[in-house]
């Protein structure tokens, strides 16, 4: 069939295995259970019989009881963000006390990674990490936009706080002359 | 082996890492031979996803070809081909024998409100994922599915998110004969969507999304209407309008956290990460939607700290239907049950307030003074 190239309602009935799934029980509430002919007693305690050894340290929800019977075991808790993590697991996924220390977390592993890097005598090539080379070469103009910006601010952050210090003095003498 | 290597917010690398190992007896390694880079992806590479770990490898969408089993995996060999789908499922817990592979509850230690997710992060279970030479497939009894004979790689590979997600985004819609669809994101999820809208007999299909380029290759490859909401207007009226005034009888949500278009969500959501991510896309699916229509979300949202959870309302695969009541049509049947004692509404009743205490009144009510339940005012 014709692609649609400008908005115009078409005729469905054209379009390939149109209606084929159409089934007056597709209906949102309609019982998972009978949908996929269940058969079995879906129990909510049976478990998988093996149970993956845990011989890392895994955190865990405090809203199930026990580790899933297989888990990942990449990147266990490590340094500050480790601790702050283990922190996050003993509040429930109910709270922000829960998943804000997590951001937290995240954001200091992110230094943690970097002095990991140094630490193994390498220096991350953050450019590169953040790509760079495709925004240089496919949005150039935006992209030297952007680095000018932050540069600039960053200069004029410098600037500021360099100024800010040296002038207090004289600042807090003004406002007393003049009220 | 070759793997993605997560570094911090926008910063990834490939890097060295040990093989992949088999933990458990139903596991299986695969070589990896196609995997994508999804938009979901895109929230864990902007440091939205809590528990996103430096040093972890993405991708939940990936084919492979086996190269190890475990003890217990019957249903593989070495040097079959599979698709594999993004969540990890036992096919055993109460959630896997009701058909809700993506909800099981024996993959994921981390969280309770999603299931585990190849390369998803720990809060997702803390899998490494697919965007390596190798991968680790948990429960390898179930998932992984052989690849049909001369089907194309490229086809198969989005079979493990793409394709399914669109078709159930399609399916959870309840679409019936001749609804009008809206589709909220022209990604590949949201053209899919939009795509098997018509598989499920829908009489009109419009996709809104701010890229041109995604909204010409929606239109052909759909065969829908295709709209760009920073030229529309007000995405809401606009449906409106196109639909006699009524609204989509079906509105889909395949944007998610990531959504553009408000300037209150942007800020909360993506800026300062007080939400998880922007809720743009869901507040216009329920504005757009007409009276008694359905919304189905398929656009990820991030865990519990939106204003509402609506991502635990995504992950936990959760039915809403809600409606004030129409007062008109239970009437009749109520008053029997009032006439045979069946109920006594008027228990409800705890405080009686003279109309020139109007004030009080709603003070009492609305700050819950004096075990206040039902206060009825008497002129
Ligand atoms: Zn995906
Ligand atoms: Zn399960």
């Amino acid at each position: 069939m014709e692609p649609n190239v400008v908005n115009t309602p078409i005729d469905p009935k054209q379009i390939p295995g149109w209606g084929v799934d159409a089934d007056p029980k597709n209906d949102p509430t309609y019982p998972m259970r009978a949908r996929m002919n269940v058969t079995q007693d879906p129990d909510p305690k049976h478990r998988p019989d093996t149970l993956q050894p845990v011989d890392v340290e895994k955190l865990r929800s405090i809203e199930r009881p026990n580790i899933t019977a297989v888990y990942g075991t990449t990147v266990p808790p490590m340094g500050l963000s480790g601790a702050i993590r283990r922190l996050a697991f003993k509040y429930s996924e109910n709270r922000y006390r829960h998943w804000l220390p997590l951001i937290v977390a995240d954001r200091v592993q992110v230094v943690e990674g970097i002095l990991d890097d140094l630490v193994h005598g390498k220096v991350p090539n953050i450019w590169a990490e953040k790509g760079y080379d495709v925004e240089w070469k496919h949005n150039r103009s935006a992209f030297v936009t952007k680095m000018a910006t932050i540069a600039a601010v960053t200069a004029g952050t410098i600037i500021w706080l360099n100024s800010g210090s040296k002038n207090k003095g004289f600042r807090r003498r003004d406002n007393q002359r003049r009220y | 082996m070759l793997a993605m290597e997560y570094r911090g917010p926008k910063r990834v690398r490939a890097v060295q890492k040990p093989m992949p190992e088999i933990k458990h007896p139903q596991d299986a390694i695969v070589r990896v031979l196609r995997t994508c880079i999804c938009g979901s992806d895109l929230h864990l590479y902007n440091g939205n996803v809590p528990d996103t770990r430096v040093g972890s490898t993405f991708g939940h969408e990936f084919i492979g070809e086996v190269v190890e089993i475990g003890s217990e995996v019957t249903k593989l060999k070495t040097g079959d081909r599979v698709i594999v789908p993004f969540n990890i499922a036992c096919g055993e817990c109460h959630f896997c024998r009701q058909g809700m592979f993506g909800n099981c509850h024996e993959s994921n230690t981390e969280a309770t409100a999603v299931g585990g997710i190849f390369g998803y992060s720990h809060t997702a279970g803390g899998y490494d994922g697919g965007q390596a030479e190798y991968a680790r497939v948990p429960y390898a009894n179930v998932g992984p599915t052989i690849i049909p004979e001369g089907m194309d790689l490229d086809d198969a590979v989005l079979l493990t998110d793409v394709v399914p997600t669109g078709y159930q985004a399609a399916e959870m819609a309840g679409i019936q004969p001749n609804d009008t669809v809206v589709v909220f994101g022209a990604g590949p999820v949201g053209i899919m969507a939009a795509r098997c809208a018509w598989l499920f007999g829908a009489g009109r299909v419009i996709i809104i999304d701010k890229q041109d380029y995604r909204l010409e290759f929606a239109r052909n490859y759909s065969y829908c209407e295709a709209y760009n909401f920073e030229e529309i207007g007000d995405p809401v009226v606009f449906i409106k309008k196109i639909t006699d005034w009524m609204g989509a009888d079906v509105v889909i949500d395949a944007v998610g956290a990531e959504a553009a278009g408000s300037a209150m969500q942007t800020i909360t959501g993506r800026k300062l990460l007080l939400q998880a991510g922007s809720a743009t896309a869901v507040h216009w699916a329920i504005n757009s939607v007409k009276k008694g229509g359905v919304v189905s979300i398929v656009g990820v949202y991030g865990p519990t700290d939106n204003l509402i959870p609506i991502g635990n309302v995504l992950n936990k695969g959760l039915t809403i239907r809600a409606n004030q009541a129409s007062v008109k049509r239970l009437l009749p049947r109520l008053i029997e049950h009032i006439q045979n004692g069946t109920l006594n509404p008027k228990g409800l009743i705890t405080h009686r307030i003279p109309l020139a205490e109007v004030a009080d009144g709603y003070r009492m009510f609305s700050a819950k003074l004096d075990n206040c339940i039902k206060p009825v005012m008497i002129p």
